[in-house]
């Protein structure tokens, strides 16, 4: 083990650029909470199995899709952008509508697996924008939650999904 | 201030709780960081039993970072022992238990030495230097050889019995005994509650600052008032020189219900190095040294009259404690003995429990602790016993069960049971299942010689909770009390704080408790502000589990909240220049009879107290009270599950096709948060019926120790349930509430597998032991009986 070797990894993370010098083993996921100071992403296990370090990730232009934060390491992540759950709001501090959807529908108790199951659901209405129940349990069945049985999870993500779906049709009604 | 103001007790209010966690402004522990702060490893024993040759330390001191590493030799005279607070019987056998291994280890990663570094991965390194020189023995592992005494855990106590504890209606005075019980039909069945682990998401962490002498520490624990007690006697150090703080918990089920090794070894040290430190197990740790729960054999003799009518129960059992004693762990069977009987008549019950020792990591209390071990045995035996009379299963327990006026009840096991309703919550259910569709599709599919076949389960089931009337925990010997404490106070601007003893960790105490308050101060919920988790703003607390912070500490909440209302309302009457007894408190304010604009809010009182210009003589200035509640009795909630089973008998496979839940807790104040419970309780039931088992193998080495190997559900894994309410108040509390934290987990597992049974009848099957994987489900269906 050389401690002192390191790299610089420059990352962007809900919208601001962060060039650090890691150590080559960095998991992202201790990467973000340890020098980042993002705590929000949270490690629930030690063997990429729970999902509660869900990341949004991808290139510095291109599409972003959900990652287990602590199956990537920090390196891998030099030139991305990352979008944690502290930044998924919008500017104004306007929840997404799965953040909404998990408080109207109760979705959350303890809440730890929160973020990683918010990052997921956001993904997957990203490449399914209107599942079947199957399809979200199925979609999420990389993040464990211990509280809810994930029935309230899944009717939050169908109301997020109803939601995200009026709003992108309403630019084209409003053009009719 | 005339308006009135919406009843909030009953309503769906979303959780004032979710804003910071959907949008990771959290406060977990191992968020914190202190200037300074260290970080801990723990180096845990590989073996099951050994004895420990040597420790040589000295490498891993040299690497680079790292400030101390110390083994339970250095400590040796200074660490104690970690405390059991409720030796059940007078000559329990309590072994010795360091938090750092002294001289021996008794299980698979018990503690052995620990590194104090200048961060994680430094301290982590570092634990590859320890050099430990082990002699195996053999362990004890077999629950019923280490019953036998075949090889001993604790060589110096001569056995691994820790205690034997029995209880006998004959001898208690309220009934009869099984001996003279009249048997025409006997069952007798063995069942094996395997061990669980409780899982919950958020490893645990504690941070120790010790600052000059002061010590304050984070800990995920739903414990932190006895924490800080247990932190005073065990080390020293004056109570009121320890603050602890539970933060932003993230779940426990009884899990966290612990005094941990963990947390003592953080604070020896920060102790010896005079830093802050923080410890944050990984999920390996955690499967590890975290406690374990169920893990019980259990032998049941239901005898009955051919007509179907119990005359008599009488259990044996087995409980695994692991390698020492945790710090409920003795006591969680026992809570189960007074649930054999469940909501039936008997009229003689005996129990019999001994506690035994094994090389595994301990046992406590998980999400319903001993009750819903107790309700698998009884409702996996009353099915047994419907299948050798040939009755509808749930017309035999609607035979003996305790009918709606029958009540309060005194049961044969020596609790008064307040208020039921056993008719009207399984009508509901059956209702909502469609049961008799269900039986015909059931015949068909039999008669059709269906490979998939339909099973049909159901359980009902009441638990003891609101844990619990001091008096009565006294006599079972438990360390402290069961009563809870709230404190509230009304600041000048009629804002309310609230200080719970409660240590919420996902239940949403938070929303529930300013409901409560609204209501009862005719405030706003928005108003009210719920303090929690700190002993230092809430000294006064026995904290979350055994469903017991609503029955208890709601209670107390209301009371505090009635003192406060009888000081306002004497403020207001000075105010309206009228008698107290004058004013009625409605729509939120004190109203003069008969003339309802003239009134007060409980906010004008506050201000009037702030400023104190003009007080009724005697009147301190001040709007706040503090209100203990001890209970006289426990609550009892209970309910009817019904679950509908598909079984693949070619391959095994279970399918539940429909789930209903119909549960009575009593008054309801939050609907969203109770049905959250019951969600997330048939969860955790249903995967102790078809998916969890913590395994060691033949040396002791614990297989499942990460998620890959220990399968707790996904969303893909679980139905969707139909779940419901009767509402049935409690009597023996203000609120007329019951508790609904274990409910779900206590109902459904034995509802499942009941149902798994139920399809495989015709295939001569009567037992699938748990967890009811393919594989066991298909060697039951080829070999018929038990699998």
């Amino acid at each position: 083990m050389s401690s002192s070797h390191r790299v610089r990894v420059s990352v962007d993370v809900d919208g601001t650029r962060y060039v650090d010098d890691v150590e080559p083993r960095t998991l992202l996921v201790h990467h973000l909470r340890e020098q980042l100071g993002k705590v929000g992403t949270v490690v629930g296990c030690d063997t990429s199995n729970c999902g509660s370090c869900t990341v949004l990730m991808g290139g510095a232009d291109g599409p972003q899709h959900s990652v287990k934060s602590c199956s990537v390491l920090a390196v891998q992540a030099d030139g991305a952008s990352v979008t944690t759950v502290e930044g998924l709001a919008g500017p104004g501090g306007e929840l997404h509508a799965v953040q909404r959807a998990f408080h109207e529908l109760h979705a959350l108790q303890c809440g730890f697996c929160t973020p990683g199951m918010i990052m997921s659901a956001v993904d997957l209405l990203r490449d399914n924008p209107d599942p079947s129940d199957a399809e979200v349990r199925e979609g999420l069945s990389g993040n464990l939650c211990r509280c809810t049985g994930y029935q309230n999870i899944v009717r939050a993500v169908q109301s997020a999904a109803a939601a995200l779906r009026a709003q992108a049709e309403l630019p084209e009604e409003a053009t009719v | 201030m005339t308006s009135t103001i919406e009843p909030q007790v009953g309503a769906a209010r979303k959780r004032k709780e979710d804003a910071r966690l959907i949008t990771g402004r959290t406060r977990w522990t191992d968020n914190i960081a202190l200037p300074g702060m260290l970080h801990l490893a723990i180096l845990r024993s590989p073996h099951a039993s050994a004895r420990i040759a040597s420790i040589d330390v000295s490498a891993a001191k040299r690497r680079p970072g790292v400030v101390d590493v110390f083994s339970g030799a250095d400590v040796k005279d200074i660490q104690g022992s970690l405390p059991c607070a409720w030796p059940v019987t007078e000559d329990i056998v309590h072994p010795v238990r360091p938090p750092l291994a002294d001289g021996f280890v008794r299980h698979h990663g018990e503690a052995v030495a620990v590194v104090v570094a200048r961060d994680r991965a430094s301290a982590v390194d570092a634990l590859e230097d320890i050099e430990v020189e082990y002699d195996p023995l053999a362990p004890v592992l077999d629950l019923r050889a280490a019953y036998e005494d075949t090889g001993l855990v604790h060589p110096d106590k001569g056995t691994n019995r820790s205690y034997t504890w029995i209880f006998d209606s004959a001898d208690a005075g309220t009934g009869s005994s099984v001996r003279d019980a009249p048997a025409e039909v006997t069952i007798n069945r063995q069942y094996v509650q395997q061990r669980l682990i409780p899982a919950f998401m958020e490893p645990r962490s504690v941070v120790v600052d010790p600052g000059m002498g002061e010590y304050t520490i984070w800990s995920a624990t739903q414990i932190p008032h006895i924490l800080r007690v247990f932190y005073a006697l065990l080390t020293g150090v004056p109570e009121h020189k320890i603050r602890v703080i539970a933060p932003d918990v993230g779940g426990g089920f009884g899990g966290k219900l612990q005094v941990t090794p963990e947390e003592l070894i953080a604070f020896l040290a920060a102790q010896r190095v005079g830093k802050p430190v923080k410890y944050t197990e990984t999920r390996s740790d955690t499967m590890l040294s975290a406690h374990h729960g169920r893990d019980q054999l259990q032998d049941i003799t239901l005898t009955a009259k051919r007509d179907g009518t119990l005359t008599g129960i009488h259990v044996k059992l087995i409980a695994n404690m692991g390698a020492y004693l945790g710090l409920v762990g003795p006591g969680v069977p026992i809570l189960g003995a007074f649930m054999y009987n469940s909501i039936y008549k008997v009229p003689a019950y005996r129990f019999e429990c001994v506690g035994v020792f094994t090389n595994t990591t301990i046992t406590d209390a998980y999400r319903g602790a001993g009750r819903p071990e107790a309700t698998y045995a009884i409702e996996r035996a009353m099915d047994e016993l419907a299948a050798e009379l040939d009755m509808d299963p749930i017309e035999l327990r609607r035979k003996n069960w305790i009918n709606a006026d029958e009540f309060p009840f005194t049961t044969v096991a020596g609790l008064v049971y307040d208020s039921g309703d056993y008719d009207a919550a399984t009508d509901k259910a059956l209702d909502l299942f469609g049961y008799a569709e269900l039986r015909a599709e059931q015949e068909r599919r039999r008669a059709a010689g269906d490979p998939v076949q339909l099973g049909l389960g159901v359980s009902t089931y009441t638990e003891m909770c609101g844990l619990a009337p001091s008096r009565i925990l006294g006599a079972l010997r438990y360390a402290a009390g069961g009563w809870e404490s709230a404190s509230v106070r009304v600041l000048p601007t009629g804002k309310v704080e609230v200080v719970t003893g409660t240590s919420p960790h996902g239940q949403g105490h938070v929303t529930a408790w300013s409901q409560i308050v609204a209501d009862e101060l005719g405030v706003a919920f928005e108003d009210v502000e719920v303090l929690h988790g700190d002993t230092r703003t809430s000294h006064k607390g026995l904290d979350t589990y055994g469903s017991r912070s609503l029955a208890v500490g709601g209670v107390a909440l209301v009371e505090a909240c009635r003192k406060v209302r009888d000081k306002a309302r004497v403020v207001a009457a000075h105010m309206l220049e009228c008698s107290p007894d004058d004013l009625e408190f409605t729509g939120g304010a004190f109203r003069v009879r008969g003339t309802p604009d003239a009134a007060r809010t409980v906010a004008d009182a506050a201000f009037a107290v702030f400023a104190a210009h003009d007080l009724p003589d005697g009147v301190e200035a001040s709007l706040d009270a503090d209100a203990t509640f001890d209970p006289q009795t426990f609550s009892f909630p209970h309910g009817t599950h019904l679950c509908a089973t598909e079984v693949d008998t070619q391959t095994g496979h279970v399918r539940i096709r429909s789930y209903v839940a119909v549960d009575d807790v009593g008054r309801v104040v939050n609907p969203l948060i109770v049905e959250g419970q019951v969600h997330g309780g048939v969860a955790q039931g249903i995967a102790q019926a078809l998916h969890e088992e913590a395994v060691y193998d033949a040396g002791g080495t614990l297989l499942t120790g990460s998620f890959v190997e220990y399968t707790i559900p996904s969303a893909a894994d679980l139905p969707t349930i139909v779940s419901d309410r009767t509402e049935t108040p409690a009597t023996s509390n203000p609120l007329g509430v019951k508790g609904v934290g274990e409910a779900g987990a206590i109902a459904a597992t034995p509802a499942v597998v009941n149902a798994i049974v139920d399809a495989l009848r015709p295939y001569g099957v009567h037992d699938v032991p748990m967890p009811c994987t393919p594989e066991r489900v298909w060697r039951a269906v080829k070999r018929g009986g038990v699998a």
